[in-house]
């Protein structure tokens, strides 16, 4: 089943008298389960890419679809919604409200989707222990390293169930260890809970976790390779390399 | 509701002395004005009551011939058996006190100076001429037979140098268009709180007013107090007749109401500057948060938060600062308007006529003006987030997220 279609899609980016095409009639399929990387250097479209898909921006021309609706021309409150309850997002600066604590933080997507008291605290608990960090619950985000609060930013990004996990550059702020530990997170919540993986990166060590890759230049898809990183011991091994 | 508040409240505390001195700005603000009003408030009432006792009393009964801006001795101007009159009135229940007044112009003349001045005929020992009773500052009241004395102010007297004993020249219009001129003694001097009252005003026994104007048996009016100051209405209606007109305080005082309502329209427009100029504290407050968390209202964007509950969020913060302020503006206001309640400022000479004016300026904060003060101050501060979270609601996510960067 899908979870993101992108036909023809452009986005050209106007500043002044220049214009900037950042994506050039781009299509694209991803299913249900993926974990697939958006790779290329820097300008190549990847973040654009992922912003579209997420409903963060509007495509100049095109078509994006998520859970089979067009999302391309709604409204900044319906692109609000659509966040809200299909696409949760990580992002490489980790993203926390730094005057909430780590609870919080993963507790106001269900706040903005109306959840009662109950029903919160179960879900939070249970993705604070899925990322392993319940005897971090009431730190603020100056309280925690940076590994930390990117798995925080990723129970966050979980709590609602969302059909698809958006990541740009996840472990571009962190030293090896924590990115290992970042993408090792993902993969194993993506194994068990079948949520859907989207990740922008340039950095090899990441992108070996990768069981698609999505390869962009200048705008356009390069190549798409799949089955990468299928077999759990390549996997393990992927993992050992960095 | 109460995770907006968490925020908005943590928000604010993210630049404590910012936030503080946003807050302190609309609580001296609203502390000035309700000193303001106050002071306003309280010098409209005393005036009122000021005049009220001393001037045009609740009521007051007189010919319809009698203008009072000419002061007429002619008796067809005059109310005819004044005792009969007031006995009558006295009887109605709401009447505190009925009394014979006669006025005429005159002139106190004392060697080489000489000073114009109301004559006022009382009957010294009605309730009605208390304050003068009440307001002696030296000497002896008057008796209603004394054939010689009269009280001056104080003021009239240091203006010419007098005192308690000494003997005066006073020259009174008469009926007949004349002119007398008898001398008297001070038996004693009043002080009645307005100056300008105290230095135009020489008080007789009415007795010896009829005499020295020759209008025996007759009076300009009668002064009525009553025991309610609105209860006029049944009072008017039973002294209803085609020779005597009665008017009411509200009549007589058109000068201090038109005054009140000027001052309450003028009040309105210092309001809305003050608090104006104090909002655009909590402006320049808030838009400074919208710009130093343009990355985190982005974040919010992402995670699916509407641009309705950014605006909530800031409006928030908005409620806090307006709430801090009034807080502050009700201690710091309290403490001004207390001192002018029960110390007062003086002030000095002040007052015309038809306006009189204590020396002494008291406060008298009502609830009516602290409440709207209050809900003006805060619907102020709320419609000065309306930029800060219109910015923060309208930005786009991709734009603020990358803000910074």
């Amino acid at each position: 089943m899908e979870v993101a279609k992108i036909e023809n899609l452009s986005r050209i980016y106007t500043i002044g008298q220049m214009e900037t095409r950042a994506l050039k009639n781009v299509n694209l399929s991803i299913e249900n389960g993926e974990f697939t990387a958006l790779v290329g250097p820097s300008g190549s479209g990847k973040t654009t890419l992922l912003q579209l898909i997420g409903c963060l921006d509007q495509p100049t021309s095109g078509k994006v679809y998520v859970n089979g609706k067009d999302v391309s021309q709604l409204n900044r409150n319906q692109r609000a919604d659509m966040r809200r309850g299909a696409i949760g997002f990580i992002f490489q600066f980790f993203a926390l409200i730094p005057t909430l604590t780590a609870y919080e933080n993963i507790e106001m997507p269900l706040l903005l989707n109306g959840k009662n008291p109950a029903e919160r605290q179960a879900r939070v608990k249970e993705m604070l222990k899925a990322v392993e960090l319940e005897d971090h619950s009431h730190h603020r985000p100056d309280q925690l390293s940076g590994g930390q609060q990117q798995r925080v930013a990723i129970a966050r990004a979980l709590v609602t169930q969302p059909a698809l996990i958006l990541a740009d550059e996840p472990t571009a702020n962190l030293d090896t260890p924590n990115g290992k530990m970042v993408m090792e997170t993902m993969v194993r919540l993506n194994q068990e809970t079948g949520v859907t993986f989207v990740f922008a990166t340039h950095d090899p060590r990441v992108i070996q976790y990768a069981r698609r890759v999505v390869t962009l230049r200048d705008g356009m898809i390069e190549s798409d390779e799949s089955g990468l990183a299928a077999n759990p011991e390549t996997f393990a091994e992927s993992s050992m390399m960095i | 509701m109460i995770q907006l508040i968490k925020m908005a409240y943590r928000d604010l505390g993210r630049n404590r002395r910012r936030s503080f001195f946003s807050a302190l700005a609309l609580g001296i603000g609203l502390a000035l004005l309700l000193l303001m009003a106050s002071v306003i408030q309280g010098e409209m009432r005393s005036s009122m009551d000021m005049s009220i006792q001393l001037q045009s009393g609740h009521l007051q009964v007189r010919s319809v011939n009698y203008d009072p801006d000419k002061n007429s001795l002619a008796w067809e101007d005059l109310v005819e058996n004044p005792e009969q009159v007031a006995s009558q009135i006295s009887s109605l229940a709401p009447v505190k006190a009925a009394s014979p007044r006669l006025f005429a112009s005159g002139i106190v003349s004392v060697a080489d100076e000489t000073a114009g001045v109301s004559i006022l005929g009382i009957d010294p020992a009605s309730e009605a001429s208390a304050p003068y009773r009440d307001g002696l500052v030296s000497g002896d009241y008057l008796t209603a037979d004394d054939r010689e004395g009269v009280l001056i102010g104080r003021k009239l007297a240091d203006i010419l140098g007098l005192s308690t004993g000494d003997t005066i020249s006073v020259m009174a219009n008469t009926s007949n268009g004349d002119v007398d001129e008898q001398i008297f003694t001070i038996r004693g001097l009043f002080a009645t709180g307005s100056p300008y009252y105290d230095q135009t005003t020489l008080i007789m026994p009415i007795s010896k007013a009829q005499a020295i104007t020759q209008t025996e048996n007759h009076a300009s009016t009668i002064f009525v107090l009553l025991t309610e100051r609105d209860m006029t209405e049944p009072v008017v209606a039973a002294l209803k007749s085609d020779k005597l007109e009665v008017v009411t305080w509200r009549t007589m005082n058109e000068l201090i109401t038109q005054v009140e309502q000027m001052s309450s329209g003028f009040m309105i427009v210092i309001y809305l500057i003050v608090l104006g100029i104090t909002a655009t504290v909590i402006v320049n407050t808030l838009v400074m948060a919208v710009f130093e968390r343009t990355r985190e209202i982005g974040i919010l964007a992402a995670i699916g938060m509407r641009g309705s509950r950014i605006m909530a969020m800031f409006f928030a913060e908005s409620t806090l600062l307006a709430l801090g302020g009034i807080l502050i503006g009700l201690v710091l206001g309290g403490i001004m308007v207390a001192y002018a309640t029960y110390v007062g400022f003086y002030i000095g000479d002040f007052g015309i006529e038809g306006l009189l004016i204590g020396d002494r300026i008291y406060a008298y904060l009502t609830l009516t003006d602290a409440v709207s003060l209050i809900i003006t101050a805060f619907v102020v501060s709320l419609l000065a987030a309306l930029y800060p979270a219109l910015l923060a609601s309208r930005m786009e996510p991709v734009t603020a997220l990358h803000s910074g960067e």
